[in-house]
């Protein structure tokens, strides 16, 4: 028989969480130094699980993106203590733009400190992280400035087109073309070589983790100060149909963008003139400004890290494609060993349900995977393995080709059942 | 045709997709009172530690029940009514079926300990032994694990991260030592005592005392050493969970007992997963398998044949992984044992917290253990099904590499050492 206690339970599966009902302040567990020890408490932190604290951060992240954009003069202040900075990296005033990238810069180095405490066991998060603070510090802050300083055009080696999408719009390539100097040619031939050549090579050896986790300034950006946020992405099936929806909606904005600009230049301005500028000037408000700065970074408390780069960015996208029907990457899973505990996908920022394929024993193969390394780090089970091995037909199996598999895909959309193409 | 099963863990919901795959038009009902939904039962302990909420450990979204058209009914199921073929529900109609699985799990064992029913006692199994602890910690300074298994090390680690110091009473005279050989269990000892837990071998519980008002407020051990404590949990195992059954006309030994097609003696019933326990034919032992893995299995083949295909569970090469606090466990075929003429290679790192072991019987591999490091899991399978020998084995583990990206690789260093007995063996 039942006992009475057993019958008597009555456990609320809506409000449905059953730790300690405060957190408690003894600091980590046993688990000591591993990976997911890390995360003792994350879902009882008001910071970390959207409680006040996590509402608070994302409303004054919110607002100094908008005071960023539109009500600039509120930053003056701050302006003029970077000033003396400013002057002495690059012998210019300072402006909000270089309060912004100190800004930015300073957060992805002292929580890159942080990711590397956290993950001091994990040498992949820890090579990962120095690759992000280096690439931010140099790339994306020093050199800009020191081009400056040296009168050469500001230019970000380490954005590409589309991220960037100026640097292969018309009116740019010719102001760098025409700049005194060879440098401005060296930009658009790199900016060129970066985006058509450098993409599909690097994203089929490596995936497209090369960028979005190594490399870019906007992932570096979740994956330091936003790792705090990571769980908050939504696993559901819902939000992945929004996600390539929205994503692939972004790619063809900007590819079309970009080519009635060169149309129009290309016919003198005779062809789309105040439709291609508009566009531009489109894109540059509401996806430049709105969606990857008070979206993307003010949401990161309440919508998990990797908002812009998984609904919005047009480079993740494309290296997407490559990586989903063009590369070695894949995250291979260990057999039999999953027993579908969820912390893979709860720690995913990609919002990909990676215990769905785990659990079947499947490779996951995601156009939208970032390559970031927790899922494997987080796994009680070491079940999963992100690798560039093995032969195409190992990552897909029954499909010998790129095409195959990509032609399945599409011929497959409609019926797909719950999680790929089971059931 | 109406499938009943009793029970929403791996091994119903396994059978229930195998089902729904093969019988796309038969209604199948899945049963349980503890949950509406299924949810990943070894996923209990980070619930309570704040890594997930209970909604993370839902290993599918809610809707996928509603296209698969599986009904979920949270009811406790309070008996069997054999003759009707029907459940009887507690606070509820009696639900009727056509072919029952019965996949109730297990129950974490009591063995009449005097004080094993106070309040403040309790194992870790359900969802239930985890909202009462929930309650049961509130107040709780200390604790004592009676029990040296993996649920006794998993509340271990969910008390210490609660502040709660602990005091770990182990029958063996080392870590689960009965399972584990001597070193990878001393290593796992040492790694429990470094992280500041009183691990106390070869010590037996003999009671629990009453604080007065039917709570626990000590535990005595067989030594006779009184350790003041809150909260005692209990993890000495567990046992299939018959408490269904027990009156009826349905056969049990250890578990319910059934056939390879896991069929009951009783027509149209059938049971899988921890409950069950398998007749082996040619008077063996009896198979009675309580991990996640092989519930997953047992029930994926209990499903095909109650969706009547012809099938017989075959259990495949034996493995499974844990993680003791920070250090990951992988074993795959017959370690510990006992076969006859087993002999191991062992390697273990100087420093590091690492270790492969090798077993063979003559120069026949039958089982792999992994400390600390991953290992490919249809590698070892492949090695230890085709007999392969300990040559091959030794010359091919880098092939099993499951190690992350730039983690420290072993591989090298171990086959020297490993070779290096091998020879010496041999010589």
């Amino acid at each position: 028989m039942i006992d009475a206690r057993t019958l008597s339970y009555d456990f609320d599966e809506e409000a449905g969480d059953l730790g300690p009902e405060t957190r408690p302040s003894s600091g980590p567990g046993f688990g000591g130094g591993h990976a997911e020890s890390q995360n003792d408490g994350v879902f009882f932190g008001s910071m970390t699980a959207r409680g006040v604290a996590g509402w608070i951060a994302g409303l004054l992240l919110t607002a100094f993106y908008v005071v960023l954009y539109w009500w600039p003069q509120y930053l003056d202040a701050g302006v003029g203590l970077v000033d003396p900075l400013a002057r002495g990296l690059s012998g210019q005033p300072a402006d909000r733009w270089f309060l912004y990238g100190l800004l930015y810069t300073g957060a992805i180095l002292v929580f890159g400190v942080r990711m590397l405490r956290k993950y001091r066991h994990v040498r992949y998060e820890q090579l990962r992280t120095l690759s992000v603070m280096f690439f931010q510090l140099g790339f994306a802050f020093l050199i800009p400035q020191i081009l400056k300083a040296l009168n050469e055009p500001e230019y970000y080696f380490s954005y590409f087109w589309p991220l960037k999408p100026e640097y292969l719009q018309p009116w740019n390539v010719d102001y760098l073309l025409q700049h005194p100097g060879r440098l401005g040619v060296f930009m658009v031939v790199w900016g060129a070589v970066m985006s058509f050549v450098a993409v599909p090579l690097l994203t089929h050896r490596f995936g497209k983790r090369w960028y979005c986790s190594w490399v870019c300034g906007c992932g570096g950006l979740a994956e330091t100060l936003g790792d705090q946020w990571r769980q908050l992405s939504s696993k559901s099936r819902l939000s992945w149909w929004i996600e390539r929806v929205v994503i692939y909606g972004v790619l063809v904005l900007v590819v079309l963008t970009t080519a009635l600009l060169w149309i129009n230049y290309s016919s003198g301005g005779s062809m789309f003139s105040s439709a291609s500028g508009a566009l531009a000037k489109w894109y540059g408000f509401y996806i430049g400004a709105l969606f990857s700065g008070v979206v993307g970074v003010g949401f990161y408390p309440i919508l998990g890290s990797r908002v812009w780069c998984r609904f919005g960015c047009p480079m993740a996208a494309i290296l997407g494609i490559f990586q989903k029907f063009f590369s070695r990457f894949r995250i291979r899973t260990n057999g039999g060993q999953c027993m579908s505990c969820g912390n893979c996908s709860t720690y995913c920022e990609m919002g990909i349900d990676v215990r769905a394929y785990a659990q079947r024993g499947e490779n996951i193969v995601r156009a939208s995977c970032v390559g970031c390394g927790i899922c494997s780090a987080v796994c009680p089970r070491g079940v999963l393995q992100l690798s560039t091995d093995g032969s195409f037909g190992d990552r897909y199996p029954g499909s010998e080709r790129p095409l195959d598999a990509l032609i399945a895909t599409l011929a497959n959309a409609p019926k797909q059942g719950h999680y790929g193409t089971e059931e | 045709m109406h499938i009943v099963i009793i029970g929403n863990g791996i091994a119903g919901v396994s059978a229930a997709q195998s089902i729904r795959r093969l019988q796309p038009d038969w209604r199948i009902t899945l049963v349980s009172g503890e949950s509406t939904f299924h949810y990943s039962r070894p996923a209990l302990m980070y619930i309570y530690m704040g890594h997930m909420r209970y909604r993370d450990c839902k290993p599918y979204e809610d809707s996928y029940w509603t296209e698969q058209r599986i009904d979920l009914r949270r009811a406790w199921v309070t008996g069997i009514d054999v003759a009707n073929q029907r459940l009887e529900l507690h606070e509820d109609q009696p639900l009727p079926y056509d072919k029952l699985l019965i996949a109730t799990g297990s129950k974490s064992n009591k063995f009449g300990w005097p004080g094993q029913d106070l309040e403040g006692v309790q194992g870790l199994y359900s969802l239930m032994d985890l909202k009462l602890l929930q309650q049961n910690t509130r107040e709780c300074r200390r604790a004592v694990i009676v029990g040296g298994g993996l649920i006794g090390i998993e509340l271990a680690e969910m008390l210490h991260f609660q502040g709660i110091d602990v005091s770990f009473l182990v029958r063996e005279k080392s870590y689960w030592d009965n399972v584990l050989p001597t070193e990878e269990s001393a290593m796992v000892s040492a790694l429990i005592r470094k992280r500041g837990c009183d691990l106390r071998t070869t010590t037996s519980l003999d009671h629990i005392e009453d604080n007065g008002s039917g709570r626990a407020s000590a535990v005595v051990t067989d030594g006779g050493d009184r350790i003041e404590c809150q909260v005692v949990g209990l993890t000495a195992g567990i046992s299939p969970n018959l408490d269904l059954v027990a009156e009826s006309s349905i056969a049990t030994g250890r578990g319910i007992l059934v056939d390879r097609g896991f069929r009951t003696n009783t027509d149209n019933i059938f049971a899988a997963g921890d409950c069950a326990e398998i007749v082996a034919e040619d008077g063996g032992r009896n198979l009675l398998q309580q991990v996640w893995y092989t519930g997953k299995q047992q029930g994926a083949v209990a499903g095909e044949v109650i969706a009547g295909e012809s099938r017989s569970y075959d259990p495949g090469i034996w493995y499974n992984s844990a993680r003791f606090l920070d250090l990951e466990y992988q074993t795959y075929g017959q370690v510990g044992f006992r076969v006859p003429g087993e002999e191991s290679l062992y390697w273990q790192h100087p420093d590091a917290a690492q270790a492969v072991r090798v077993v063979h019987v003559d120069d026949r591999v039958i089982g792999l253990n992994f400390m600390g490091l991953r290992f490919f899991h249809p590698v070892a399978e492949g090695w230890i099904g085709a007999g392969a020998s300990v040559d091959e084995v030794l010359a091919g583990l880098h092939e099993g590499n499951f190690q992350p990206e730039f983690a420290p690789q072993r591989d090298a260093m171990a086959v020297q050492s490993l070779r290096a007995q091998w020879k010496g063996r041999a010589a």
